[in-house]
């Protein structure tokens, strides 16, 4: 690392200390998706869907939002994002052991399908997009209340195919709403590679239709994200509208514990995309910067992996919701 | 009292709702600044505002999706469907979100939005346009369905389904949005979702009804009244769902006979969960079969048949005839 990027957050209005709370952030996301996976190859968990290598654009986007000012509409693999907004090691185990006392839906909803009022997290569904939407009635409905704050939703490219994307950006350009439409391309729609999703060349270009930027940012660029992030928080607090921030990211994982990616990629080109990972480089950032010492990220560590082990031991043997429960909250009381 | 066609104790209800509650929104194709196809807002932008009364873009689904978004931030939105028919475009944000949303959250999230939408046949209006899809709401768990038959029903149960904090769908049959004036008082009333109407009392035989067949049921009743000293009890459901099975049984506890008209298709609708309903709990009360009346299983068919394949008070009469007979 160069002189010159080694203060490169200091630069853009990160202090030391946001910077290793982003990290750790990023950390813990992959901690507990690692856990998770384990869980489920163990028998213990049925399911599972993963952010890994997608945690550094998820962190460095959530930072520029305010979480006791924002709402996000996350989808299912927003782990870092949700951990920013409140979501702690404990939900999401609940959440992956579908426990009763899983803030997201009780049990009731797949894990990766947050939702928590507390939170200003809005809960989602499987079919992809429908979420795109909820948030711009959630920024209308701000905007009708003069509230100044923004709403953050995210998808993957595949996902920006289908008609609530189009209908719902549509809608916040006419109106000029306070939305941040999130892009994580990770180039593949479960199996099938991004050439065969979009006939265009950038998701970020879909923006030019419906009269916002969009922009394409290196999602493993931590920095660069927050800094796209910033600009489009503030373009919506000024009542400019809305952005389609699209970041060039890579799922390391298969799309989730039932699927095998190795039927339609190849292992060197995930080894590869590892390489890249923003929990490699910007841990490399980090520490030629001289913010995360030896001394710290051992102790970072450790105490993520205390964290994980303490809401793995809690969720396990949390109870699981009555049967009975499964009928209720259909209609109001 | 003033007397009021279907389509006036709409706009008068939605006037209503509008003024007591600034939660409440209107908003869908062409509702704005031209008041509806149907003019059922007419007048509503200019009185509230284009905040609150306001055109979007043709766009189904994302029209749904906004409600639902509204709806979680706390608003009443009222979302116009320009023709039921078009629901197939935002099926997913109607039950596949927002009816689920209290579940899904376990209680954190509701989306308490009433939808309205014109259908019905008899208009000649062609096919997606005058469909009855009813059937496809009715086993959506989350979501209650409203059919008005009246202009004083309609005006009651809209402002109910507004209030209501449940997920509501409002279907107005176009045949009878100005065919029939009514005395309406101006005032706010509300009519309980899930309490069905005997509109006519008898004795010989249960007819159940909704929506335009209703009068089609009344209209066969009088005349084999005249014709043939029969008495037939008609019941006006006004609400498919949930769906007063109460007033359903107590009726052929009475009659020991029931018909169940329709004006959707035959199979797996509305008229078939209440004839298993029957049978589950009054069928040692039956003297025979219970019948339904109702469409073929085909499309929706072009303007110049359509008489012929709804139920027609002919066909009423012979089923009428038949279910005595049995």
């Amino acid at each position: 690392m160069s002189k010159q990027t080694a203060v490169r957050h200091r630069e853009i209005g990160l202090s030391d200390e946001q910077v290793l709370d982003m990290y750790r952030t990023m950390i813990l996301a992959r901690a507990l998706d690692e856990r998770m996976w384990l869980l489920n190859r163990a028998g213990k968990l049925p399911f599972v869907v993963s952010c890994k290598g997608q945690e550094g654009a998820q962190v460095g986007l959530a930072f520029a939002l305010d979480p006791t000012r924002d709402y996000v509409a996350p989808y299912y693999r927003d782990l870092g994002v949700v951990l920013r907004f409140g979501q702690t090691a404990r939900d999401v185990m609940l959440s992956g052991f579908a426990k009763r006392e899983d803030p997201n839906s009780g049990g009731r909803q797949m894990p990766g399908h947050f939702g928590s009022r507390k939170n200003r997290i809005l809960t989602g569904s499987s079919p992809v997009s429908t979420q795109i939407p909820h948030a711009v009635g959630m920024a209308l409905a701000a905007r009708m209340r003069n509230e100044r704050l923004v709403t953050y939703t995210s998808f993957g490219e595949g996902s920006s195919n289908q008609g609530d994307f189009h209908e719902a950006c549509n809608f916040a350009g006419v109106q000029k709403l306070p939305v941040i439409f999130f892009c994580e391309n990770n180039l593949y729609a479960i199996s099938v590679p991004l050439a065969r999703q979009v006939g265009c060349e950038r998701i970020a270009q879909r923006a030019e239709g419906y009269g916002f930027p969009g922009v394409t940012i290196d999602g493993n660029d931590v920095l660069a994200v927050y800094e796209a992030a910033r600009t489009a928080v503030n373009r919506a607090l000024d009542g400019l509208g809305p952005t389609l921030i699209e970041v060039l990211t890579y799922r390391i994982n298969p799309h989730s514990s039932d699927d095998d990616d190795r039927v339609y990629r190849s292992r060197e080109e995930v080894d590869e995309a590892k390489q890249r990972d923003a929990i490699v480089t910007f841990g490399a950032y980090l520490r030629s910067t001289g913010v995360l010492t030896a001394d710290k990220e051992q102790a970072l560590l450790r105490d993520v992996e205390q964290v994980v082990d303490e809401a793995t031991a809690y969720a396990e043997q949390a109870p699981y919701a009555e049967p009975q429960e499964a009928l209720g909250h259909v209609y109001a009381q | 009292m003033a007397q009021m066609t279907m389509i006036q104790a709409i706009t008068n209800a939605l006037d209503g709702e509008l003024g007591r509650d600034e939660k409440v929104l209107l908003f869908g194709e062409d509702v704005g600044q031209s008041g509806g196809v149907f003019r059922a807002t007419d007048g509503l932008q200019k009185k509230y505002g284009e905040h609150r009364v306001f055109d979007t873009p043709l766009a189904e689904s994302g029209i749904g999706g906004l409600a639902t978004g509204l709806a979680i931030q706390g608003f009443r939105p009222v979302m116009e469907i320009q023709f039921f028919g078009f629901v197939f475009e935002t099926f997913d944000e109607i039950a596949g979100q927002a009816a689920r949303m209290r579940f899904r959250s376990g209680g954190r999230y509701t989306a308490p939005i009433t939808y309205r939408a014109p259908f019905g046949g008899g208009v000649k209006t062609p096919e997606m346009h005058a469909d009855s899809l009813e059937g496809l709401l009715l086993q959506t768990p989350g979501l209650k369905v409203v059919i008005p038959s009246n202009p004083y029903d309609a005006k009651g149960l809209l402002i109910s389904a507004i209030r209501d904090d449940d997920p509501v769908f409002f279907l107005e049959h176009m045949k009878l949005y100005r065919s029939l004036r009514q005395e309406v008082p101006e005032d706010a009333y509300t009519i309980p979702l899930g309490q069905a109407n005997i509109v006519r009392p008898g004795k010989d035989v249960t007819v159940v009804a909704y929506g335009a067949m209703v009068h089609t049921a009344v209209k066969a009743a009088d005349e084999w009244s005249k014709t043939r000293g029969i008495e037939a009890e008609v019941i006006d459901l006004r609400t498919i769902s949930p769906l007063d099975m109460e007033t359903i049984v107590q009726s052929v506890k009475k009659t020991h006979r029931a018909v169940v008209l329709q004006e959707a298709q035959k199979s797996s609708g509305a008229a078939a969960e209440i004839v298993a309903q029957i049978t589950e709990n009054a069928i040692y009360h039956l003297e025979g079969p219970v019948l339904r009346i109702t469409a073929p299983d085909t499309v929706y068919p072009f303007g110049m048949i359509e008489d012929e394949w709804l139920p027609t008070p002919d066909r009423v009469l012979r089923g009428l005839e038949k279910v005595m007979s049995l």
